[in-house]
């Protein structure tokens, strides 16, 4: 086991140095930093001393070299638009991305599994078919429109719940959050059922569909045959086989989610990573697009790595070998 | 104990009402095992699932009555029939690797089996646990109950289930197929048990299986069953030995022997028809250009000291992964235009051996030969090697080895044109119906696709296919395992008749030594990637030399001569 989790670390060296290297490659390629960085008026020389600060001048992999080692650091360098230190942005931004998205995967899984669970036990009953097809109509629209509906239905019609932006949050030593207090939880709300929303419908129809499968699998006949109550059959025996494959997906899915929630933070102002990026893509902040793209690749390989501790944890068959 | 009476069990649907079984009685007492047998479809499994309770929806049980001892078990509501479950009537079914859970250790099924029946603790039941299965003879038990199912082998966790069948006390069990998935050694040890289970604790068995040789062993009366209904009933020796109705008649014809060689088998009377390959106009065709081409008719195959390793998974940093030696310095020949049967049990290595003549598997050692010169190991042998056509392959599952979207006349003319042995299209059709002729299928087929034909139909397919790259050498890897024994003695017949009029060689794969009896000259028997015993067929049956040769025979369940009944009243051709 130990062998497995350390394998899969090794791997994620290189995903994270073939990420590194694309996110580098944004620098060097995407345009020319300085003549963003500076005006018109600059001065030729300027503008070369300019360019010899910042090491542009250096060979392509010495400048990699760089750039790896400084991130190795902690050191992301500084951002063309504000002037601060990259850590220092993202570091304030991750904190509301996080919690938007745990949140988000938390609504998907409380509602997603026992709805799953509840549709493919019935499958032919009313309520079943009700919840099959609002979830459809769900996933049919898109995420921002749903922000919009909800924004104009509990923010502006009603006036129950703030419209955008972050409030209420409490400083943990750097880390602030939403979590504590009655008016963070009713900024987080509404993106969080937004960002939710697809998830949710994915998580269910995925639960209904291997739970489906399981059900009509010989050791269910079985167990069946020798009078395990339902209740036990469904929930002991059935949902843990059921869970395996899902647990993949809704892994995949988290990583996703923490990854494009642009959409929802611009939708409702959240000052989160997404937010960040979008207005690092309208001033070419180079520095800033290039960490977001290492950090968020630092998200997927860390999900991938809980999903897969999570399947040694549910599957003996991949924690123990040896016949006894 | 358990009276079944004029059972009738429909299954609506939107074309009209289904009946899969009608009007079918049978009785079992305390200690009884009854077997039920037939071909598939013959609503064996339904009648099952009628009596536990379990039939799949939308059947049901329209007309008839089921009773356990005093207890009429029609008229239970869902809950106290759920009750009955387990505790009353128990069930074991065909695939050990399936029917347990993979996630709960075997104690925990165990023990919360039994205390769903029983108020008992939790200590006492753990007791109980293991005390079955050491009773059904899994040795050291208190340690191997803290196991999960998959680390145990297919015939312990057999083992495994019939205790937890077992583990409530029940009257009746209802085995579904109990060894079908398993090897005769294993078979015949998870038989003798159910046996012993009937004897000692009086325990009534329903025995569903297709295997005569199985009922011979086993029962003490038997049921046949075809089409939902019963042919005929009564004592085990008096129905296999006697058989009274002409189907049974048929169907024991059809049964290969195990004790003589037989020219040909005998065919039942079926719905599918053609017997023999009729050498019809068209049939001749694929005759005269069978016997064309280059090569000369019959040729032999040999392998020379073939070695092939596998390397398992890497399981720990520091050590090597495991190699698992599948074949060990294995020698065989095939003399030219002749049938060598290759016997052994599952993971001995047939199928490796299969993948080494046609080239799929590298042997880490030993050299291949067709006819006299050598024949290139799978890395060396090219794609457009001639060698790739000579030998073609029968696969065994007729149903998974045609594309399911193409029609037969392509599936058909796909070794034409992959081998370029014929350009012209209007001819590639032209022989491919001319080989469905000759296979005794009518030429129409070849617009048809694989799903509108029966298992025993896509084999005849899956041969002419193998035929049209007009190949001196077959390889055929338990080519009837997946059908039943009727339609298989009409596959068989087909391949012998075909082997006799082109001199073809043919290395076939099987674990049923009854069918390799009938269809080989030669033998060779594996064990554990070694060759055990070989040479010639007739030899072996009447006086096998291995020590392991004479197990695997003894074992294997034979209906005809046993219990000293005299092999007799065998049907002439019907």
């Amino acid at each position: 086991m130990a062998y497995f989790i350390l394998k899969r670390l090794f791997q994620s060296i290189f995903v994270m140095l073939a990420v590194a290297f694309l996110a580098f490659s944004l620098f060097r390629f995407v345009g020319d930093p300085v003549s963003q960085m500076t005006g018109v008026e600059t001065s030729v020389q300027d503008q070369e001393q300019l360019r010899e600060e910042l090491g542009l001048n250096d060979p392509f992999v010495v400048q990699f070299y760089r750039f790896t080692t400084d991130i190795l650091k902690g050191d992301f360098g500084y951002s063309y638009r504000t002037r601060q230190p990259v850590n220092e942005m993202i570091a304030s931004r991750i904190p509301a991305t996080i919690e938007l998205g745990i949140t988000a995967l938390m609504i998907s899984l409380i509602v997603g599994i026992p709805a799953g669970v509840y549709t493919a036990l019935r499958t032919r009953g009313f309520a079943t078919q009700t919840i099959l097809l609002t979830t459809l109509v769900g996933v049919s629209i898109p995420t921002f429109v749903i922000g919009i509906v909800l924004i104009f239905l509990f923010g502006v019609t009603l006036g129950w719940m703030p419209t955008f932006g972050r409030g209420g949050t409490v400083d943990l030593g750097g880390w602030t959050t939403s979590f504590l207090t009655l008016e963070g939880w009713s900024y987080l709300i509404l993106p969080a059922i937004t960002l939710g929303v697809y998830q949710l419908t994915l998580t269910m129809r995925l639960v209904r569909a291997e739970m489906m499968e399981v059900m009509r699998s010989d050791y269910i006949r079985f167990a069946t045959a020798r009078g395990i109550p339902q209740r036990k059959l469904h929930y002991r025996h059935a949902l843990g086989n059921t869970m395996i494959p899902v647990i993949t997906i809704i892994g995949l899915q988290f990583g996703g989610v923490i990854a494009f929630s642009i959409v929802t933070e611009s939708v409702f102002q959240w000052p989160g990573m997404g937010l960040l990026f979008l207005e690092s893509v309208r001033f070419v902040d180079i520095p800033v697009m290039g960490v977001y793209l290492v950090v968020i690749a630092f998200f997927f390989v860390l999900v991938n790595l809980v999903v897969d501790i999570l399947y040694l944890m549910i599957d003996p068959r991949l924690r123990v070998k040896e016949a006894i | 104990m358990l009276t079944v009476e004029n059972l009738t069990v429909q299954f609506p649907g939107r074309f009209g009402t289904f009946t899969a079984i009608e009007d079918v009685s049978l009785t079992i007492e305390r200690g009884e095992i009854h077997g039920l047998v037939g071909e598939s479809g013959a609503g064996k499994s339904t009648i099952g699932a009628a009596i536990i309770g379990l039939l799949q929806p939308p059947g049901f049980v329209s007309n008839g009555s089921i009773h356990l001892g005093d207890t009429d078990l029609l008229i239970l509501g869902d809950d106290e029939a759920h009750q009955t479950r387990g505790k009353r009537i128990s069930m074991i079914f065909q695939d050990p690797q399936t029917s347990l859970n993979p996630l709960m250790t075997i104690e925990d099924q165990l023990i919360e089996t039994i205390q769903t029946h029983e108020d008992i603790s939790t200590e006492d039941a753990r007791s109980r646990a293991i005390s079955l299965l050491e009773e059904t003879g899994i040795e050291n038990a208190s340690q191997r109950i803290k196991a999960y199912p998959h680390q145990f082998s297919g015939g312990m966790r057999q083992r495994v289930v019939i205790a937890l069948a077992l583990c409530t006390n029940p009257e009746l069990i209802i085995a579904d197929e109990p060894t079908t998935a398993l090897d005769v050694a294993v078979q015949s040890q998870v038989l003798d048990l159910i046996r012993g289970l009937a004897n000692t604790r009086g325990i009534g068995f329903l025995l569903i299986t297709h295997d005569i040789g199985v009922i011979a062993q086993t029962c003490q009366n038997v049921t046949v069953l075809r089409g939902g209904q019963v042919m005929e009933h009564g004592p085990t020796q008096q129905v296999l030995n006697a058989p009274e109705h002409p189907y049974t008649q048929s169907l024991m014809a059809a049964v290969p022997r195990l004790d003589v060689k037989l020219d040909r088998f005998l065919v039942p009377d079926t719905e599918e028809g053609v017997e023999t390959a009729p050498i019809g106009r068209s049939a001749e065709d694929a005759e005269r250009w069978l016997r064309s081409g280059d090569e000369m008719l019959g040729q032999g195959l040999s392998m020379e000291g073939v070695t092939v390793k596998f390397t398992g998974a890497r399981d720990s940093l520091f050590r090597k992964p495991e190699v698992f030696v599948a074949l060990d310095d294995v020698s065989m020949t095939i003399r030219p235009g002749t049938v060598m049967g290759l016997v052994g049990e599952s993971g001995s290595g047939k199928s490796t051996m299969a993948k080494v003549l046609t080239g799929l598997v590298q042997p880490t050692a030993g050299t291949l030969k067709l006819n006299d010169s050598t024949l290139p190991l799978a890395r060396q042998r090219g794609r457009k090697d001639p060698s790739r056509r000579v030998i073609q392959m029968v696969f065994q599952d007729p149903y998974s080895s045609l594309n399911s979207r193409h029609r037969i006349g392509d599936i058909l003319a796909e070794p034409l044109w992959l081998y370029g042995l014929e350009n012209d299209r209007a001819k590639r059709r032209d022989l491919a119906a001319a080989m469905l002729d000759l296979v005794g299928l009518s030429a129409d087929a070849i617009n048809r696709y694989p799903h509108q034909f029966s298992g025993g139909q896509r084999q005849r397919i899956a041969v002419a296919r193998s035929l049209l790259a007009r190949p001196r050498v077959l390889i055929c890897d338990e080519p009837t395992s997946a059908l039943d024994v009727s339609i298989q003695a009409q596959v068989l017949n087909l391949l012998k008749d075909l082997q006799a009029r082109f001199s073809l060689t043919i290395l076939f794969i099987s674990h049923n030594l009854a069918v390799v009896r009938q269809m080989s000259d030669d033998i060779t028997v594996l064990k554990s990637g070694k060759v055990v015993e070989a040479g010639p067929s007739e030899a072996f049956f009447n006086d096998p030399q291995a020590d392991y040769s004479q197990e695997l025979l003894s074992l294997t369940p034979n209906y005809v001569g046993q219990k000293g009944v005299a092999s007799q009243t065998l049907v002439t051709e019907v």
